[in-house]
């Protein structure tokens, strides 16, 4: 089945859609720019459906590594709390706070 | 109107593994002061990256193996993004195109738990397994107020994502799948099982539609059940609850539900919202799988045999009940002690195969259970071990004691862990069976309840038990109660007739 | 003698001779850092207490064992610059970025602990395109990173400072990262000489990941000798990186014979086109005739799919780092701007974090891998990126190297692309596709424009071949002199 070809240009709307997704707040501004940018870089990539890859594998990695894998499971010491929290903005000490929130994102 | 339910499946399972799924801290959280068991992998910092453990694969492919899945031979991992403050990456790194188990099966005996006499009435029930694949844990949130409170203990402690077809049908269903679920993957030691810890999630999606319609009605799926019993509770209640709608002409909202297990009742957590779009790709720091056959055989071969087989097995070839077999192989430690008791009585002949299991399954889903269930000791911690039990068995068998006085020596075994041999000895509790010493003792009961021996021979029959009761009390309990109760009739017998 | 200006081995030799110490190397970096960064703004983070401990024990070591010390510690005493996207711990790591701006890691990226294990001087860190995303280091939120040949211009990136530092005789060599051509280019644009290992051959672990497919660590260094010094510090196999090869460290240093008789040189028209600085095209076939003069066979050879490249990396660089740079959510560490609810916050500080070449890629890769689009533009571009690769090994079954312009010109102004994004990623029109194949190669000095600034020339060698590049690589540099030639500072 042939690959849909997709929208050339980014409406505001999608843009808005693709900054919420990204969570990225962009002034009004930005998102113009980012729509026109965004547009002519997705034109330019349009040249890539021209190209025939019919049969061809996709390359998600250059190694033909395959099972990398530790084999023994025993547990290692890893950071202490106070290093594993000394780069948060606010903590109780023992735990990363955050805004409270109880939808549970998945 | 008669309505029919549709539910499908989807059940976490937490490995136990001792190391997490892509780094090297211990994957223990339970329990666990908050951030103690963190690295810069599990938490996320720029520029760690993962390493797969090897175990956490094995174990995934065990589950699917067990399942009846196919296994994939070849396949890779893919992030799967969504916010969260629990989800230190902001993607998961999980498996969507390739599961590493797919189109598997399991079959479930279904008991009606609703009846009360649900022991020996069930069918059996094949469900559709359609992916088990592997993933990662987030870590935990805790509310307070107006902020929540991250801990990262479990991120990163491996998960196994069973999928089911939409094949189960009932209540009960739901529940004998994830029972039979979590029987195995304790029997292949892949993880606890703990619902009530969090061990074994099961979520079910399902609908109602009119009984003979195939099109599927709304679908609502419930979270955050910690019991066996919420999953068939809340399903049961959602049954009632939708049809009641149904029947009044209104509509199913599709929302996702939890239970309050306290009031029994579904409550709504979450309204539909937009679908998700986790943008999946395949994981660049992660090298694909290949699982040849060489590896999978290895793996099979360290398989046990499974809750089902041992189930069918042991009603085949022992002769047991459904009941008897099933509360026999619902724990692997249980079954494999139960089938030593049997070897011990036995021996390498198999001879009386079938008697021995009878009176081993009696011991151990009687005695054994009970004193299991009175003091809270688990199977491996029972002081007494097969053989032991076994030759208290056969102490009765060959009517050294009788089973009255076998309880009793067995409770001291269960506390000290000594031979029943010894104790009978210690204690000289051997049954006497000598049937002129009995009937002395026959004659001394009569002739010092004169009143009762009247009694019953003018037709009071029931004085017959308390006769029987004195000459037990006068031998002590060591009288052999079927010699006993022949002299006791033959002895009124001869009275009546005199 | 101006000690700044020594090479890895010249410091070697005069460290191991006695003549100097590790403390007045360092100190003398540290003066210059102080002397000249106000004006090149190369590094963002000095390290110079804990760079002089490191040298104090330097000496000590050397002053009990003398040069003997170098067979396991073969950088003892020699000051060295990381760029800002590598782990180091205890030492501020911003990967140029705003939302990094206060983040000091607990841990060394692998490389970096490999550096200490060898004795290095860790003078600082330098400065980068925000999160390795640019051509200029215009991108860094911490300001740009002026060219040692002239301070109007661009070092090129995103090495930038790592590639200024190194130009300026402020450290004797810097740990890059090359994604797209970040150490290539910048060396380029700088007249130094630098390094882009395979992929695979050095850990990622503790490079802040940009697109992880494609990051590589790399060296930047003064000639291709040091390079190979460096090289075979930090690479290696590493278990914290399931993507390092299991690949063994070569005497890299040891194979710099000279020798490159008989090699067989492609070089491919596509690399030469219209529009390229014309001083570029000519320095470039003048360096191809240097290495033909040394007993090389130059053939013509083409890579069709060289045009797609940069449409490919483009998608999937980005819709890797859309990934990547989800972990910045202010829980854990990083800037936090506090919004209405958790959301809002997420986006302010993310808005607010993140400069706008990162948003812009940001974006994008979103976009690409967003439902609808992913078969279109990733999976497509992963096709693609087959054939690239795929055409690299058909040309090295032919071939022992490849070699081209770097950049299509030299150095060029601040401000002059920023706002244009199509022209500044066509500056990484001739290296991206090493990374699109996982190739190695190097860029090293080959001239001088009319105005003064240095031409780079690349080496492409087939994966894990990084003996022939380097081995090119010094053979030139032993029959030319443009790599010593050094700014007016």
């Amino acid at each position: 089945m042939p690959d849909p070809t997709p929208a050339p240009t980014l409406s505001p709307a999608e843009v808005e859609r693709i900054a919420l997704l990204a969570r990225l707040d962009l002034t009004e501004d930005e998102k113009s720019r980012y729509a026109g940018q965004l547009s002519a870089i997705l034109e330019y990539a349009a040249t890539l459906m021209t190209v025939n890859v019919d049969d061809i594998p996709p390359t998600a990695t250059v190694l033909d590594a395959r099972n990398v894998m530790r084999a023994e499971d025993i547990p290692a010491p890893g950071l202490s709390r106070e290093e594993a929290l000394a780069n948060a903005p606010r903590t109780d000490g023992a735990s990363f706070e955050v805004q409270a929130t109880f939808d549970n994102g998945d | 109107m008669e309505y029919e339910v549709v539910i499908g499946m989807e059940t976490h399972v937490e490995q136990s593994t001792h190391s997490k799924m892509f780094c090297s801290c211990s994957a223990s959280f339970f329990g666990a002061e908050p951030n103690t068991n963190v690295c810069p992998t599990c938490l996320g910092m720029p520029g760690a990256l993962p390493v797969i453990n090897q175990r956490a694969v094995e174990f995934c492919i065990m589950v699917g193996l067990a399942l009846n899945c196919k296994i994939a031979r070849h396949t890779f991992w893919e992030r799967k993004s969504y916010w969260y403050p629990d989800l230190p990456k902001g993607y998961q790194i999980s498996q969507y195109q390739c599961p590493l188990c797919y189109d598997g099966y399991i079959d479930v005996d279904v008991r009606d738990l609703s009846s009360g006499n649900w022991t020996e009435t069930h069918y059996r029930k094949r469900i559709r397994i359609r992916r088990a694949h592997l993933e990662e844990d987030t870590g935990k949130l805790a509310h307070a107020g107006n902020v929540s409170f991250v801990d990262y203990n479990r991120s990163g402690v491996p998960l196994i994502e069973i999928v089911t077809e939409p094949d189960i049908a009932s209540a009960d269903e739901a529940y004998a799948y994830l029972s039979a679920l979590r029987d195995i993957v304790r029997y292949l030691g892949v993880s606890s099982g703990d619902m009530e810890k969090g061990a074994l999630r099961g979520e079910p999606n399902m609908s109602l539609r009119p009984k003979g319609s195939d099109t599927f009605g709304t679908k609502v799926e419930i979270k955050n059940l910690n019991s066996l019993r919420a999953v068939r509770d809340s399903i049961a209640y959602e049954i009632k609850r939708q049809s009641r709608l149904l029947d009044e002409g209104d509509q199913i909202r599709q929302v996702t539900l939890g239970w309050d297990d306290a009031r029994g009742v579904t409550v709504i957590q979450r309204e539909k919202e937009e679908a998700h779009d986790y943008r999946y790709f395949p994981e660049p720091d992660l090298p694909p799988l290949v699982i040849d056959d060489t590896w999978l055989e290895a793996i099979r071969a360290r398989m046990p045999e499974l809750p089902l087989a041992k189930n069918d097995r042991f009603m085949r070839d022992f002769g047991l009940s459904g009941y008897d077999a099933m509360v026999l192989t619902k724990d692997r430690a249980t079954a494999e002690y139960f089938e030593k008791v049997v070897a011990a009585l036995c021996g390498e002949k198999n001879q009386g195969l079938q008697a021995a299991a009878k009176s081993a399954a009696n011991w151990v889903t009687g005695e054994l259970f009970r004193l299991m269930g009175a003091t809270g000791a688990g199977i491996e911690h029972v002081k007494v071990d097969p053989a032991q039990l076994a030759g208290l068995i056969q102490l009765v068998d060959n009517k050294t004691i009788n089973i009255n006085t076998a309880r009793q020596v067995f409770e001291e075994m269960f506390a000290s862990g000594r031979d029943a041999g010894a104790i009978v000895e210690a204690k000289g509790l051997a049954q006497v069976n000598d049937e002129a010493t009995l009937s002395k003792v026959v004659e001394e009961v009569l002739d010092a309840n004169p009143q009762q021996a009247q009694a019953y021979l003018a037709g009071n029959e029931k004085l017959f038990q308390f006769l029987v009761g004195q000459t037990m009390k006068r031998t002590k309990g060591k009288g052999n109660p079927q010699v006993l109760q022949g002299l006791l009739k033959a002895a009124l017998d001869k009275r009546r007739s005199q | 003698m101006n000690l700044c200006a020594l090479t890895i081995h010249e410091a070697r030799a005069s460290l191991g001779a006695g003549h100097v110490t590790a403390t007045a190397l360092t100190r003398a970096c540290l003066t210059r850092i102080h002397a000249l960064n106000p004006r090149l703004n190369a590094f963002l983070t000095v390290n110079a207490d804990e760079a002089l401990q490191q040298a104090a024990a330097a000496d000590e070591r050397l002053r009990r064992e003398g040069a003997a010390a170098f067979n396991d510690q073969p950088l003892l005493g020699v000051p060295l610059g990381i760029k800002d996207v590598l782990s180091t711990r205890g030492l501020r790591t911003t990967a140029g970025s705003r939302i990094l701006e206060h983040y000091t890691p607990a841990w060394d990226a692998t490389c970096v602990a490999r550096l200490r294990a060898a004795g290095a001087v860790l003078l600082g860190k330098t400065n980068t395109d925000e999160f390795a995303m640019g051509s200029s280091t215009e991108n860094s939120a911490f300001g740009v990173t002026r060219n040692p040949w002239d301070e109007a211009r661009v070092p090129g990136g995103s090495s930038g400072g790592s590639a200024a530092a190194v130009a300026a005789d402020l450290c004797c060599a810097a740990l890059g990262s090359d994604t797209g051509g970040s150490v290539r280019q910048p060396a380029a644009l700088c007249g130094i000489t630098g390094l882009k290992n395979s992929y695979g051959r050095v850990s990622r672990y503790g490079l802040i990941a940009y697109a992880s497919s494609l990051d590589s660590v790399g060296v930047l260094a003064k000639d291709a000798r040091d390079a190979a010094i460096m090289l075979e510090v930090i690479a290696g196999h590493d278990p914290h990186d399931s993507t390092s090869a299991a690949r063994p460290v070569e005497g890299w240093e040891q194979a710099l014979n000279g020798d490159i008789r008989g090699l067989r040189i492609g070089v491919p028209r596509e690399y030469f086109i219209p529009g390229m600085q014309p001083e570029v095209t000519e320095a470039v076939r003048a360096g191809i005739e240097t290495l033909r003069s040394l007993g090389a066979s130059v053939i013509d050879i083409s890579l069709p799919s060289t045009t797609l490249a940069l449409p490919v990396y483009y998608l999937i660089a980005t819709a890797e780092a859309s990934a990547n740079l989800a972990r910045f959510d202010s829980v854990r560490y990083g800037l936090r701007v506090p919004g209405a609810d958790l959301v809002d916050t997420y986006r302010k500080t993310r808005g607010a974090g993140f400069g706008a070449e990162v948003k812009r890629r940001i974006m994008l890769g979103t976009y690409a891998l967003s439902a609808g689009y992913y078969d279109a533009y990733y999976v497509r571009a992963q096709k693609v990126r087959t054939l690239i690769k795929q055409e690299f090994e058909r040309a090295f079954a032919q071939v022992d190297l490849i070699v081209a312009p770097t950049s299509p010109t030299t150095a060029f102004k601040i401000g002059e692309k920023a706002d244009d994004p199509i022209q500044m990623y066509l500056s990484d029109i001739f290296t991206l596709t090493m990374n699109l194949a996982g190739i190695c190669g190097v860029s090293i000095p080959c001239g001088f424009d009319t105005a003064g600034l240095p031409i780079g020339m690349q080496l492409m060698g087939a994966a894990f071949d990084e003996k022939t590049v380097l081995r090119a690589a010094d053979a030139f540099q032993r029959n030319t002199e443009w790599h010593l030639r050094k700014p007016a500072l």
